[in-house]
């Protein structure tokens, strides 16, 4: 096996700012150390390349076991939107741009953003429903081909 | 600590080649660790991302980031990734004669 990664393509398939977050920061993560990326949003993880949807992501407060709060209360009005607005800012001050800025900033790294054809299908979405760096629409076949030689992650 | 000849200069260097003394840093060292990292020659544009970086540091204590270099209007991300191939945070901290920029973004 070789000693150093390449190449990777990494799948973000969750919704949410806790889901979209860790494949953007690994996609960015390589660009920043020379590996050539590939990123493949499906099911929910198009949230982050949807024009009217990726600046507005929440954090889930309910079913999520990872806030380490009871879900009765995360039902509670306005209790997502603040777990989003703290969350939020702890990452501006770890200079981790906003989901807009961040898919802006991991393309002009040049990593190819590509949105899943069938969840595209499923949606009922369009190509110019997508924010301008999504490269293109690929089937699960087309994304085995990207990725030939590299490493997969699937978040 | 290592250490590294770049021309007539002497300079401690970490085991990744990052210099360790910053006094020991001259423009001319800059050039040759930039040709070691394969860019033949610092063009001025290069220099624009080196001295923001360096006078960064001396005011906040820490390389800058692709985004703040980004954010501040100093060089835009495309660019930076053009002018330093492969990997260029590091790369351009490095010519800079900065310690490693630790950190995932």
């Amino acid at each position: 096996m070789a000693d150093k990664i390449t190449k990777v393509s990494i799948i973000i398939s969750k919704g949410g700012l806790d889901g979209v977050y860790p494949g953007l920061i690994l996609a960015n993560g390589a660009r920043m150390e020379g590996i050539e990326a590939n990123l493949f949003f499906t099911f929910f993880g198009q949230d982050a390349i949807t024009k009217k949807r990726m600046g507005k992501i929440k954090v889930a407060t309910v079913g999520n076991p990872g806030m380490h709060m009871a879900s009765l209360l995360g039902v509670l009005p306005g209790m997502s939107a603040m777990a989003t607005s703290m969350m939020k800012k702890t990452m501006e001050k770890l200079d981790i741009p906003p989901v807009p800025e961040y898919i802006e900033m991991i393309s002009d790294a040049g990593c190819k953003l590509y949105a899943c054809k069938m969840t595209v299908d499923m949606f009922k979405l369009k190509k110019e429903d997508f924010c301008p760096q999504v490269d293109s629409i690929i089937t699960v076949g087309k994304f085995y081909e990207l990725a030939a030689g590299g490493e997969i992650i699937f978040t | 600590m290592a250490q590294k000849q770049y021309g007539t200069a002497i300079v401690e260097v970490d085991a990744e080649g990052f210099m360790s003394d910053f006094s020991q840093w001259t423009r001319e060292v800059a050039a040759a660790i930039a040709r070691e990292e394969g860019i033949a020659e610092l063009t001025p544009v290069h220099w624009k991302v080196i001295d923001y970086i360096q006078r960064d540091f001396r005011e906040n204590g820490q390389v800058p980031s692709i985004r703040k270099l980004n954010k501040s209007g100093v060089i835009g991300t495309k660019e930076l990734y053009a002018l330093f191939p492969g990997g260029p945070a590091k790369k351009a901290a490095k010519i800079a004669g900065m310690k490693k920029p630790e950190g995932c973004v």
